[in-house]
């Protein structure tokens, strides 16, 4: 027994040792002593998915909701778990053909990885999910799955909602302290943008475990560290969508704008931006599609003609002119001037519409443009500022203190100011030393005068109101709101005063806009019963330098005395005030007031005005245009599609008669009939196919 | 011997205690690596399809068969340990002409119903034995240069076979038996000269040749210079200094590259290369050249290791809790139930774990150790060094590869990871020695 080596024992146990505190050493440097793969591991496996609030409800001004959550379907499809589908039946109920079928498919695995679900269709039709829901179990790999999406129960507001889409890198870097993340849905327009925060609710997050495979594991610390969703809040607004859904009725093939607000707390009644759109079109299935149709309207449905465009107010402005005009004593009820059918005071011609001789209140009835031509002057050339500049910049202060000029501040994104010409301006064109003849269109709201129609509506109101208003805004509280929430509403709980005029002076003018309603150019559309206060404009404009029918514009108040609503109408080239905006603006305080339109004659203007159709030629020229150039792109596609298609025919018939593939396209092959005959049975289907692809293609085009 | 004494009389108890508590962590950790929330864990672990089910089976199978190892007589070992090497080494051949190649190793041998043997696994049981056998016998002086070459063969021979087989892990295992002959005897020479040698390709693989050879240089130099006397009195310790020297920058200038380019695959130098942190081109490696790598080059072949690395290092001090591992259940390390399970350990319990984990290891180690001390026969003895150096072998390569110290070769964990062959391996050769050392009174031989 060789006993001589005993001690190697020792050194082989050391061997031993050593080697296992290398290990510990290592062990210590991992785990206890570096904190960099507690990070990786975190990174690695914890996902985080955040879970979208449902959007915050919106509710008129008689608690109806008029903008709701509603969830649609969409069909996703995990590439991994097709087996043997019936594609043609899927297709078929699609109404798409193979060859998008595998398109579609090939797209979900790039975007996805094949284990993931993509979407394959989005946002189905009730029909389609219908039909989907009963024939799923034929498709393995395809599930339904749930979206939440608006819901617009009224189909109308389209420009007060506006819409929300996702949100795209620009967005989100200009927005940070919301924190957006891609895929995120943010409103971009009208009431969405302007009330997002409020709107979105709060998002959660929930933690998953994640597998090598970006596959879902299950929760992770049994979801400790989840928040969950909390719902947006609601948004009562002031608008009646009755009234609402009626303006958009009116304005029907008509391109042009409504506003009608309440003068006593600002509130906006109605909106009404036209051409308008359903905002569910864009919500629901084919959203993109209709989204990028309206985008490239020429008549700009997308725009919203209330606040974010300005035109020349025309007449309706001779109201602001007469108020500053008395106010300042250089003219009063008594004076009247003669109109021989057009005004040459100032060496050129200013028409006029009615000849005749009239005081202020018939002149305002009438419209007469030598009257207000020579207010204006009297305004202008006052000799108590001493310079045209003074007492231009006299008769702006008053200008803006009807909110004219600049920005009111709404609840509405984008809005414009309008534009009230100062001195300095036409210091720049004229020289120092113009006179009041060189701005003399400015007495008439033609040349440089400019407004939105919401700032003509709210001039209305405050002419109503005899010397002050509210900002005009669409919400008028938020549910269950925070501090800082209501500070949201904040600027429309101020009272804004207009310069000193007396009541004198608002009755003087409000008895010239009754007179419009009563002897004057919109006595035509009286509204039986109650005392209206309006007034209308026709504006001269040109697009290009080729003159253009008149716009139709047309503001209001009423009832006289105890008013609850103040509107402007205005109708791109439509004629006359009285001829287009007249009537719907009376229309719509009669519905507004008496709740519906009794008489019968009143009905009938109802539909007439709805059913007229007053969109600019040169608009219908563009969209014609454009419907023909689509169609011309069409018909050559199908011509290149025709070609192709009988070109291909004699491969197809070789590549089906291979058999191969047949299955996968789940082409019923007729196995009963006999052998020679097979040829002509299979290119049966091939000639289906080919028709399939020429029906789907062009649509395809349109889309893009 | 006297008939009719319990067969559990002279067992060392505290030995089978251990390995059963090894059993027991392994199925536990496969538990933990198979282990799905959503699951019923008791309805999948009847069914006997998950790997911890089937690992228990083959703990049962395990434990018939130590029962019969236990039962049989230790002499049959002595007795047929030449017969058992010539019979495995038959099948490591037989394993050329009938294998079936598993990823990129031809070296199983289906047996039908599913399973495959793996000869070149059972062998180290028979190499163990016959290398016990030869170094035991009656008129053996291994002090004698030839005998210790013909051990060092029957230890290599099998390793020789594997490599050919494209199972170099396995094969690096049979070096191990080296231990177990310095015990015997054999001169810490080798073993200096073997560590040496693993330091020079460690250094040509860290430092750039060159430099590596002014430094070499620089140490012949102090050498010479501390040796000066005793040179001036023996030429020829100059002599040596220098053909050591010679020989240390020629294997660092030529040995080794050779290695990497023509002895190892490209995938294999790959990883050694990346266990410090360097990477290899593969354009030099003469097997891949000619087209021939069995396993294709990953660019991210470090992906292993890294995510092993990340899994034991997130479990911290205390761990994350059981079946809480976030790595373990997300599968991010792949071979996670056979070759990397210590991960799943380690990010379960941390640290603390991993250390009571490494003691159980250390003190089973080193109870062989005394066991085989306490041996009266060399046979025994010998068996038992080799039993220690092979799951020593094992346990080091295995946790130094889980943990980024070494370069990843499938070695399995002795009695944790799963798999049939290697449990079977491990428990027939504890139990072998179990049987030997119950019968330590009898002189055999």
């Amino acid at each position: 027994m060789p006993v001589y080596n005993q001690s190697r024992s020792r050194v082989v146990q050391i061997i031993f040792i050593s080697v296992f505190l290398i290990i510990v050493a290592q062990l210590l440097h991992l785990q206890v002593f570096s904190s960099q793969y507690k990070i990786q591991a975190e990174n690695n496996a914890v996902f985080r998915k955040t879970i979208y609030p449902s959007r915050g409800l919106v509710y008129d001004r008689k608690r109806r909701a008029i903008l709701e959550n509603t969830v649609m379907y969409d069909l996703e499809v995990t590439p991994n778990d097709i087996k043997n589908p019936d594609t043609l039946t899927l297709c078929n109920i699609l109404n798409i053909d193979t060859a998008e079928f595998k398109r579609r498919i090939r797209v979900a695995i790039a975007k996805n990885k094949s284990f993931k679900a993509s979407v394959f269709e989005p946002l189905l039709s009730q029909e389609l999910y219908a039909r989907l829901n009963e024939n799923l179990y034929r498709f393995p790999g395809f599930t339904l799955n749930e979206r939440p999406v608006r819901d617009y129960p009224y189909g109308a507001g389209g420009a007060v909602f506006g819409y929300v889409s996702e949100v795209d890198s620009g967005y989100i870097k200009n927005n940070k302290d919301v924190k957006y993340e891609m895929g995120d849905y943010a409103g971009k327009t009208g009431v969405e943008r302007s009330y997002e925060k409020v709107l979105m609710g709060v998002r959660g997050v929930k933690r998953y475990i994640r597998d090598t495979h970006g596959r879902l594991q299950g929760a992770y610390e049994n979801g400790s560290f989840d928040t969950s969703a909390v719902a947006g809040k609601g948004l009562h607004l002031s608008l009646d969508i009755e009234l609402q859904q009626l303006g958009e009725k009116l304005m029907t093939n008509k391109v042009g704008s409504i506003v009608a607000i309440d003068p006593r707390t600002g509130g906006i009644l109605c909106m009404v931006s036209s051409p308008t759109y359903n905002p569910q079109s864009i919500a629901g299935p084919d959203g993109r599609k209709h989204f990028a149709e309206l985008q490239v309207d020429p008549r700009s449905p997308f725009l919203n003609r209330t606040v974010n465009a300005k035109y020349s107010p025309g007449s309706t402005f001779k109201t602001i002119v007469g108020t500053v005009a008395l106010t300042e004593g250089v003219i009063d009820d008594k004076m009247t001037t003669t109109c021989t059918g057009a005004y040459w005071g100032c060496g050129r011609r200013l028409g006029c519409l009615d000849p005749g001789t009239f005081a202020f209140r018939e002149a305002v009835a009438h419209s007469c443009n030598t009257y207000f031509a020579i207010t204006f002057r009297r305004v202008i050339d006052d000799p108590k500022f001493g310079s045209a500049s003074a007492a231009l910049a006299n008769f702006n202060r008053y200008a803006y203190s009807f909110g004219l000029g600049k920005p009111l501040g709404t609840d509405i994104p984008f809005e414009k100011g309008g534009n009230i010409p100062v001195p300095a301006t036409y210091n720049k064109i004229f020289g120092p030393r113009w006179v009041s003849c060189n701005i003399i269109s400015n007495a008439i709201g033609q040349g440089e005068v400019q407004t939105t129609l919401m700032q003509l509506a709210n001039a209305m109101a405050t002419i109503a109101n005899k010397g002050w208003y509210y900002t005009p805004h669409l919400v008028d509280s938020i549910e269950n709101a925070t501090d800082n929430e209501n500070h949201m509403l904040d600027s429309f709980k101020v009272k804004h005063h207009t310069l000193d005029i007396p009541e004198k002076v608002f009755d003087i003018v409000q008895d010239g806009m009754q007179e419009v309603m009563e002897s004057g150019t919109g006595a035509a559309v009286a509204i039986p019963g109650i005392v209206v206060c309006g007034k209308t404009g026709t504006v001269e404009n040109a697009l290009n330098g080729v003159k253009l029918p008149d716009h139709s514009f047309f503001g209001a108040f009423a009832p006289r005395g105890k008013p609850v609503i103040a509107i402007a109408v205005m109708c791109e080239n439509a004629g006359k005030g009285a001829q287009a905006a007249a009537p719907i603006a009376s229309l719509l305080v009669e519905k507004y007031l008496k709740d519906s339109i009794p008489e019968p004659d009143r009905k009938a203007l109802l539909e007439e005005m709805a059913n007229k159709n007053l969109i600019p030629v040169y608009m219908v020229r563009e969209m014609q245009s454009q419907d023909s150039a689509r169609k011309v792109r069409q018909d050559s596609l199908m011509h290149i599609k025709m070609q192709r298609s009988k070109d291909s025919l004699a491969t197809r018939v070789a590549y089906f008669n291979k058999g191969t593939n047949v299955t996968a396209l789940n082409v019923k092959k007729p196995v009963s009939k006999p052998a020679p005959k097979n040829q002509k049975a299979v290119t049966m289907p091939d000639m289906v196919l080919s028709t399939d692809t020429k029906k789907a293609k062009p649509s395809k085009i349109t889309r893009a | 011997m006297i008939q009719n004494k319990p067969i559990s009389k002279g067992v060392d108890w505290f030995v089978v205690f251990l390995y059963a508590v090894l059993v027991c962590i392994g199925i536990l950790c496969i538990f933990m690596v198979e282990y799905k929330p959503d699951v019923n864990w008791v309805t999948s672990f009847l069914s006997g399809k998950t790997s911890y089910s089937k690992q228990l089976m083959f703990a049962g199978i395990c434990v018939i068969l130590a029962t019969f190892i236990l039962l049989s007589d230790s002499k049959l070992y002595t007795a047929f340990a030449n017969l058992f090497y010539v019979f495995g080494i038959g099948l490591m051949l037989a394993t050329f002409v009938i294998g079936r190649s598993v990823n990129g190793s031809k070296s199983w041998i289906p047996l039908g119903g599913g399973f495959n043997l793996q000869p070149a696994e059972l062998c180290k049981i028979f190499t163990a034995l016959a290398l016990a056998k030869y170094i035991s016998l009656q008129d053996m002086d291994f002090s004698k240069t030839r005998s210790q070459i013909i051990a060092a063969c029957i230890a290599l021979f099998p390793a020789v076979l594997s490599r050919l087989q494209h199972e170099t892990g396995l094969a690096l295992v049979y070096t191990c038996f080296f231990i177990a002959m310095y015990r015997e005897g054999l001169p810490p020479k080798v073993l200096v000269i073997g560590f040496s040698f693993a330091v020079l390709v460690i250094a040509t693989l860290l430092v750039e040749k060159n430099w590596l050879a002014g430094i070499l240089t620089v140490i012949a130099g102090i050498v010479g210079y501390i040796m000066r006397f005793q040179i001036k009195r023996n030429r020829m310790i100059l002599v040596v200094l220098a053909s050591i020297w010679g020989v240390c920058v020629g294997i660092q200038r030529f040995a080794v590259p050779y290695i990497f380019n023509n002895v190892f695959e490209c995938y294999q130098s790959q990883r050694i290369y990346m266990a410090f942190g360097k990477e290899y081109n593969c354009e030099d490696n003469a097997a891949y050249k000619k087209g021939l790598g069995t396993k294709a080059p990953h660019q991210t072949d470090d992906y292993n290791v890294r995510q092993s690395k990340i899994a034991i290092g997130s479990g911290g001090v205390l761990g994350k809790g059981f079946l809480k591992g976030t790595q373990t259940r997300g599968k991010y390390v792949p071979e996670q139930n056979t070759d990397f399970i210590f991960t799943s350990l380690g990010e379960a319990f941390g640290f603390t774990g991993c250390i009571v984990f490494l003691g159980v290891y250390v003190t089973l180690l080193l109870r062989i150790v005394w066991m085989a001390e306490r041996q009266r026969s060399t046979f025994s003895r010998v068996y038992a060094y080799c039993v220690a150096s092979i799951m020593f072998f094992h346990i080091a390569v295995n946790i130094c590869m889980t943990i980024g110290l070494f370069p990843s070769i499938g070695i399995a964990l002795p009695f944790i990871s799963y798999g049939g062959s290697s449990l079977l391996t491990f428990t027939v050769l504890i139990f072998i020695l179990l049987r030997l050392d119950a019968d330590r009174q009898m002189v055999l031989r």
